[in-house]
């Protein structure tokens, strides 16, 4: 792995990017992907690059953007009688009723590290209903897939899960921000490939690379992103090929299948997105709580006053948000970018200590 | 959310595994690879996602100083 954080290669690279940058107007570059924030702002990326090259976040927090509506359908669950699992940040998420107000109320929401937990847990209380509320994109999709196929009659799945082309895609055709490529994220390029990203540079003419985790990753992503403007192709190129095979994962991709069919869903800080969503199919619905529990999903209005839609949308960076670091820090946090690990917010409060 | 770390597969039992973190042993479930023992994986929440045998992951590595090298003359 020392070749990905080698100061020396990072040095080239940087010097590539210096150099090519040069022949470029403004480039504005849009990742998907919580943890390449993560990694681009621990490390401080964004000082290294051209006043030319700009890196912005889009929306890649499968936490911040589900909506309150689906948290609610969370609670009802819970209310209903059942146990409701989910994972890490989602509890502390601000809704009209957040997760951790209901289980402070009483309701019985717990956290897990894995759906295999949960699973563990129904099969630990027979008499009880547990409900996996389960968020996450295409590389957590599989893995809701296998308990869905594998798991006692007492356990259900409340979907909550997103594909992320659909959204690259209505990010661009909202026309609000100018965009010069893509950095695809990694792990659900892991399981996807290479493939379902093609169609969105065909047809807003846009380069996109998939990247690793490492902060070479990262540098070597945007270089490749430069080269292909300036040589005025247009490509899906693979810069993780230690993670991600071309055609991704095949078995994930057909549990994926088998489970799931596509819906169309609202996302926090968008409208709703045609086909981004992942439900059960009807042959699974004896394990789908929304139809177990009589569930639907409730449209709550956003949060006024809080910017996290626009900073999902990459329209505005953490720093431009009044309610930033003032109004709204992790340990009071007004929305979900400032909750979880993998949000703008949060990580730029975290790492970016000179703007507060 | 879609944090998902390399690990060493050390013992296999049906669908599960043992994985090493660099010295921390995890059971992971194997449902969505096709592994044996000794092979790097790539887990994410409890689940091997991808499977990186040794020989990949050394492709892979010339694959990307190929790409650094044939950079270098740019």
């Amino acid at each position: 792995m020392d070749l990905y954080r080698d100061r020396s290669v990072s040095d080239t690279l940087i010097q590539k990017i210096s150099k090519i940058s040069k022949n470029l107007d403004e480039i504005k570059i849009c990742h998907v992907c919580g943890t390449h924030e993560h990694v681009i702002t621990h490390y401080g990326i964004r000082a290294l690059l051209p006043d030319n090259v700009q890196v912005v976040s889009g929306p890649g927090c499968p936490v911040c953007v589900t909506t309150q509506g689906e948290i609610e359908a969370a609670v009802n669950a819970a209310e209903k009688g059942a146990i409701v699992t989910t994972y890490g940040d989602m509890i502390r998420v601000p809704s009209r009723r957040s997760l951790s107000d209901a289980k402070a109320s009483g309701l019985d929401i717990r956290l897990v590290y894995s759906i295999n937990d949960s699973i563990n847990l129904a099969l630990s209380n027979p008499t009880k209903k547990v409900v996996h509320f389960a968020i996450g994109f295409e590389t957590t999709c599989p893995t809701t897939a296998v308990a869905v196929l594998n798991s006692p009659d007492n356990f259900y799945v409340l979907s909550a899960h997103r594909v992320v082309p659909p959204a690259m895609d209505l990010l661009l055709s909202s026309g609000k921000i100018n965009l010069s490529g893509f950095i695809d994220p990694g792990h659900v390029s892991t399981i996807i490939g290479i493939k379902p990203y093609e169609p969105i540079s065909k047809k807003f003419k846009i380069p996109q690379v998939i990247c690793g985790f490492e902060p070479n990753d990262i540098l070597m992503g945007v270089y490749l992103l430069l080269k292909q403007i300036n040589e005025k192709r247009v490509e899906v190129e693979n810069e993780y090929v230690r993670g991600v095979r071309a055609e991704g994962n095949l078995k994930a991709q057909i549990l994926m299948e088998k489970v799931f069919e596509p819906c169309d869903i609202r996302w926090r800080g968008f409208p709703v997105i045609p086909k981004s969503g992942l439900a059960l199919k009807k042959e699974f619905s004896n394990k789908d709580a929304y139809n177990e529990f009589n569930i639907e999903i409730e449209d709550i209005p956003e949060e006024k006053g809080c910017s996290c839609p626009e900073v999902l949308r990459a329209e505005i960076t953490p720093r431009e948000c009044p309610l930033f670091g003032n109004m709204c820090t992790p340990q009071n946090p007004k929305g979900p970018c400032m909750v979880s690990r993998e949000g703008a917010c949060y990580i730029s409060f975290k790492y970016e200590k000179s703007f507060r | 959310m879609c944090l998902a770390v390399p690990g060493k597969v050390e013992k296999i039992k049906g669908d599960v595994g043992i994985v090493n973190f660099n010295g921390v042993k995890r059971e992971v479930r194997l449902d969505l690879v096709d592994v044996k023992i000794g092979d790097y994986v790539i887990v994410h929440t409890g689940f091997a996602i991808e499977k990186m045998d040794e020989k990949d992951a050394l492709e892979s590595l010339d694959i990307w100083k190929e790409l650094l090298k044939a950079e270098e003359d740019y």
